[in-house]
């Protein structure tokens, strides 16, 4: 079996043009699933597909591979709200917890809201998050106490019903947006801390569709991106259990529809090496009209 | 056939090897005796000073306390360097090391930063783990079996990751890539 792939030049490529030196931490190979993280360190699936929390983005690198390895993980999320069932599933690939490269695909199911909406009972809305995120400095665990890890993100999603989300006010149907992510674990009070800045056009992430096509003649333009804000805070149990709560910010700029910042409540358990359940509460405020969406998130994701 | 008379003869020439020859010494090996009373093996020299052991240590003695005193570390750091040694994953890196050394060292570096009343006589974490080749997966494994180690003592978890707040700091003296 091949268990030994040399991507380190790709990186270094890839860490060059963004005028990063290559780390000298760069291996020479790189060990595929040995599976040398300590558990929990490579944080479980946002719903973008990218590691993270339950709704936000970490700077951690997806897959229980070290800098001399490389690791996977597969993610399956649902959100059960008030009118709305949400659904993800998706991969990323960690190459040497320098790189990672993830899809996911996200369904927003109207159910009986469907209806009202004009779009039939049961209509889902879907779109594909591809998304790249690069570690830049730091270390999640190691190194300088108060250094966070800290990774440039780009995400680039592509809704599946443009003309849905055109009809609702979105002036595109597809989006990029980028990230950038600090996250530390404060060992000395078991304390993980998470910062994201996020430059995002989406509507409800995009599955609304991305930008605001206003009237003509309006004084507004519907193409600028916004910077939003992702913060999680969560303290570790045990080498397990880690239970924390995550706040995230929405543009509200839809004439139609409002839009309310996200949170949600956590707790993450290692049910095996390989193996994370997450279970949330989640209240994601106004979605297409429908207020109040609250209710229970649980994912499962599997990492080698 | 011409052979067997010159070898019978090249065997009667040779000289008996004289006796007391330091083999080691006319091949430059050289002997290294473990002391006959700590049973460790010399290292080069070094200056032994506190600072060596990497982290200052804790104002009060509560840590030390929740990891049982002296003898509770002296019982952690036994199991940890144990542990490493049935690990798969890293025991090549202990072998052929000098462990009645390590045990000591270990246990007074954990003592010293616990503040459970000890100094931390050993070399610094660098020149400790030069040339190991230590990779970050390795420095992962030596934490998880330090974790098994304290959980078995019942050190309580919030305690576990104080201690080992001090520890990972040293991380680039220790991970060679
Ligand atoms: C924070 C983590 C670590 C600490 C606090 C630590 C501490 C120590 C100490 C106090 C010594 C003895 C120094 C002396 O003899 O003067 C030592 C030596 C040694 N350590 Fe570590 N160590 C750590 C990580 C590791 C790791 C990850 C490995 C390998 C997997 C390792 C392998 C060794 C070996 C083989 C020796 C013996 C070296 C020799 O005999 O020359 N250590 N370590």
């Amino acid at each position: 079996m091949f268990r030994t792939l040399y991507p380190h030049r790709l990186i270094a490529a890839l860490g060059l043009s963004l005028g990063l030196a290559p780390s000298p931490a760069m291996a020479e190979r790189l060990d595929l699933f040995e599976g040398e993280k300590l558990v929990l360190t490579n944080a479980v699936s946002s719903i973008e597909g990218s590691s993270g929390g339950g709704l936000a983005t970490w700077a951690t690198i997806g897959g229980m591979g070290t800098e001399d390895g490389i690791g996977v993980t597969g993610h399956v999320t649902g959100i059960e709200l008030s009118d709305f069932g949400w659904r993800s599933y998706g991969v990323a690939v960690g190459i040497a917890n320098r790189l990672e490269l993830s899809y996911a695909r996200q369904s927003l199911d109207t159910r009986d809201v469907g209806t009202e909406l004009g779009l039939g009972r049961g209509f889902t809305l879907d779109q594909d998050v591809f998304a790249a995120k690069l570690k830049l400095a730091g270390d999640l665990v190691y190194g300088d106490p108060l250094m966070p890890q800290i990774a440039l993100g780009v995400q680039h999603k592509r809704n599946l019903d443009k003309q849905v989300v055109r009809a609702v006010g979105a002036l595109e149907g597809n989006g990029t947006d980028i990230t950038l992510s600090a996250t530390k674990l404060f060992l000395s009070h078991s304390l993980l801390a998470n910062a994201t800045a996020r430059l995002t056009k989406g509507n409800q992430s995009g599955l609304l569709g991305f930008g605001q096509n206003y009237p003509a003649g309006s004084r507004l333009d519907g193409d600028d991106y916004s910077l939003q804000f992702e913060g999680s805070l969560a303290y570790q149990l045990s080498r397990r259990l880690i239970v924390g709560a995550e706040y995230r910010t929405m543009p509200d700029d839809l004439p139609v529809a409002r839009q309310d910042d996200w949170l949600d409540v956590f707790a993450a358990y290692v049910v095996d090496d390989n193996v994370t359940v997450t279970a949330a509460y989640v209240d994601l405020g106004s979605i297409a009209t429908f207020d109040d969406q609250r209710g229970a998130l649980l994912s499962a994701q599997l990492a080698f | 056939m011409p052979a067997m008379p010159i070898a019978a003869a090249l065997l009667l020439m040779q000289q008996a090897p004289p006796e007391n020859v330091d083999w080691d010494e006319a091949f430059g090996v050289e002997e290294i005796a473990a002391d006959p009373v700590t049973g460790e093996l010399p290292v080069d020299p070094y200056v032994p000073d506190n600072a060596n052991a990497g982290a200052d240590p804790f104002a009060s003695g509560k840590m030390a306390e929740l990891f049982g005193g002296q003898e509770g570390i002296r019982a952690i750091t036994d199991r940890l360097v144990a542990i490493n040694l049935s690990d798969p994953r890293i025991a090549a890196i202990f072998e052929s090391h000098d462990l009645v050394r390590l045990r000591r060292t270990l246990f007074e570096q954990f003592c010293y930063i616990l503040n459970a009343g000890c100094d931390y006589t050993g070399r610094d974490m660098h020149a400790s783990h030069a040339k190991l080749g230590i990779q970050k997966g390795d420095m992962n494994a030596l934490v998880e079996n330090l974790q098994m180690a304290m959980r078995e003592a019942e050190v309580p978890f919030s305690a576990q990751n104080r201690f080992l707040a001090k520890l990972a700091p040293m991380s680039p003296d220790i991970i060679e890539r």
